[in-house]
This record gives structure tokens, sequence and C-alpha cells, in this order.
């Protein structure tokens, strides 16, 4: 009897261990999260439109109608990454979500303050490799640093009624997402033939 | 040996229970309660917790990031009846301040539901308001006056309230800092 009771108590602390495990370890097994779901219908370091939110999109679940979305996959093992978003009228909106969907930095128009969303996005060693003197710091590019070398960029602009869609929509495919061409040498100095 | 595989088991048969239930119906931690509405504003930071994450990777979800907005979903109306697309519910009030929201209408899995207006929310630049302010949404099968959100008959939904460009977010504690629309179920045929 306190055999079978002790054998019920140390199933339920194992129990505990296996939820731990299986808690942190879905994440990395999920094959329907968010990433794994844009990853067969978006290119790689490019911008791609979404489907707009509609009964028969099962994308994603949760989606707002009331957006136009599209997505930058973005793998800066080649460099890091130029984005440029130009903003609507109403509201636009940059998010950027790790591989395995952690949202990490978002930024919308108005925090953003110009008429274009501009951002450098590297990884935090590419960040470390940057020169000094570099025009990129200097000027009021933002740097956004990637915790990983894969993942998500969200672009969103808001319909602030349905007959704006098309407006919202030609902004995002007007927007731009690339591996900078010209990968700055590191050791190289002097101000490099930019722009 | 007998007593060893029924260890074994009863600590897969608890563990993975507990995370099937963890991950599809979420946890209290970081859960901002309003009314009828419940909001996770750390889901959309890098402070995540692990059984949030769990949640999103299961359910393909993307969270909305912290600097866009905050997410508000509500399953039920302010007595707690589960929202029921053949009553009419009403959404009326005010929303916390936020530079624009919108209010979509989603089945249970978080999609769209189909109606023959092609209605699924409202923004808060199309919605009619009275004169302090106020607006009044109305939910229902058959058409109404106003503000009319069509649910198509089906008999559980849920509601979203997004606020983009808001302050409302980790540190938001309390009613008052984020005053939520009521939710009111005024008739069932």
């Amino acid at each position: 009897m306190i055999r079978l009771l002790f054998t019920i108590i140390a199933g339920v602390l194992l129990g505990g261990v296996v939820h731990l495990v299986s808690v942190l370890a879905l994440p990395r097994i999920a094959s329907q999260d968010a990433y794994s779901r844009l990853t067969p219908i978006t290119k790689l370091n490019a911008v791609t439109a979404l489907p707009l939110a509609e009964p028969g999109n099962t994308l994603m679940p949760f989606m707002d109608p009331a957006f136009a979305t599209a997505i930058c996959r973005y793998d800066l093992s080649g460099g890091p990454i130029k984005l440029a978003v130009p903003v609507t009228q109403s509201y636009t909106s940059v998010s950027f979500y790790t591989r395995s969907d952690v949202a990490y930095y978002a930024i919308n128009d108005r925090s953003a303050g110009k008429k274009v969303i501009e951002l450098d996005l590297m990884t935090e060693d590419q960040h470390a490799d940057l020169p000094e003197d570099e025009d990129v710091t200097a000027a009021d590019r933002l740097i956004i640093d990637s915790p990983a070398s894969t993942g998500l960029i969200v672009l969103k602009a808001l319909a602030a009624e349905p007959g704006l869609m098309p407006q919202a929509q030609a902004a995002l495919a007007a927007a731009s997402c690339k591996v900078q061409s010209e990968p700055a040498p590191p050791k190289q100095s002097g101000p490099a033939a930019k722009r | 040996m007998f007593t060893t595989l029924l260890a074994l088991v009863l600590a897969s048969v608890v563990g993975l229970s507990a995370t099937w239930m963890t991950a599809t119906r979420g946890t209290n931690f970081g859960t901002l309660k309003i009314g009828a509405w419940t909001a996770r504003p750390k889901t959309g930071t890098a402070d995540v917790d692990p059984y949030s994450r769990a949640s999103i990777a299961r359910s393909g979800d993307l969270p909305i990031g912290q600097g866009d907005g905050v997410s508000f979903l509500a399953n039920t109306d302010d007595r707690k009846k589960p929202l029921d697309g053949r009553c009419d519910v009403v959404v009326s009030g005010v929303t916390p301040a936020a530079r624009f929201w919108t209010l979509t209408l989603y089945d249970l899995k978080g999609h769209l539901v189909a109606n023959a207006l092609q209605r699924y929310g409202f923004t808060s630049e199309e919605i009619i308001r009275g004169a302090d302010g106020a607006f009044e949404v109305r939910i229902a099968s058959r058409s109404r006056a106003g503000n009319w959100l069509p649910t198509g008959g089906i008999e559980r939904y849920a509601l979203m309230l997004r606020l983009y460009d808001t302050p409302v977010g980790v540190a938001t504690r309390t009613p008052r800092d984020a005053p939520m629309p009521t939710i009111a179920t005024v008739g069932c045929p």
C-alpha cells in the first residue's frame, strides 16, 4: 500500500518535470506556428503581401481585417537588411519577430516621425562590426538588433474604412526589404561611396 | 517492475495533459482583466512567458508587438454569459486612450465569420458616435440600426478590441488606466 502511494507520488512529481520540459520544447517542435505557416508563401529577404483577412482565409488566427499586411521573412547571414516602408495617412507599423514568433521590437509611423519608416536590421555581431565613422550611424537611420539571424518582419497599414484598403495595400507594395548591397567592409576606413 | 511502469505512465499523462491544458486555454500569468476583456500585454515583448510562447506556437498566432498596440479578447458578456450569435449583444461606452482601435468578431478558432455585408468589425474612424463621444455597437444576426455587427448566426463567438499606438500595456493595472466598453446581452430569441 505504501509502495503504491510512493509510486503515485513519484509519478505526479515526474509528471511535473514532463510538463515543464514539454512546455519549453513546444515552441521548438511546433510545425503549425506562424513562421512555419508563412514560410511556403513568403519570399526570403523580400516583401510579400499577404492575402486580406477574410472568412475563407485561415492562414493565421485573429488577423485584423482592417489592415493590409505584408511580410519580410529575413535571414541576416548574408548581411544586414535595409527596410523602408512608406507610411499611409492613418496608421502604419512594423513589428519584428524571431524565428520562434517572439515579438522583440515594434515601431509605428508616429514614433518613426517621418514619411518613410527606415530601419537597418542586423545581428548584434554585425552591429559590433560597424565602423564607428560609418555614415549610417551619423544619419538618423534606426538600427535594430535582431536576437537571432532569422525571423519575420510584419508590415501593417490600417485602412480606416474599407474604401481605403487599396491605398494601404499600395503603400505596402512600395515597401522594400533587402540585404544591403554593399557589405560594409569593417577594415576599410574613410567615407565609402554610399547612396 | 509494475510500479515503475505505473509511475512512468502517470508521469506522461499528468505532464502532457497539463501542457495541453495550459497551451490551449492559456494561463493567468501577466493577464490584465478589465470587465469581460482580457489582455496579455507581455506576449508582445521579448519577456513573454513560456506558457504564452507554447500557446502562440500551437495556435499559429502572431501576438501584437508592444510598440504597435495591445489586444483585448472577450468570450463572454459582463455577466459571464458566453457570447451567442443568435442573441442581441450591445458593446457600448468608451475605449482607452489610443490613436486608433478596431473591434472585430471571430469564431472561437480566431477566423472571421462570413456575412452578406462583408462586415467583420469596426475601426475607430468609421464608427458612429453620440454627442458625448461614446458609441454603441449592436451585435446581432439580423440587421440593426446604427453600428450593426453581424454574427452570421453562429452559436459562440469572441470579440477582439485592438488598441494601436496606446499607452495601455505592461504597466497597466487597473480599469481606471484603461476604461473598456461594456458588453451586455440585451435579448435572445
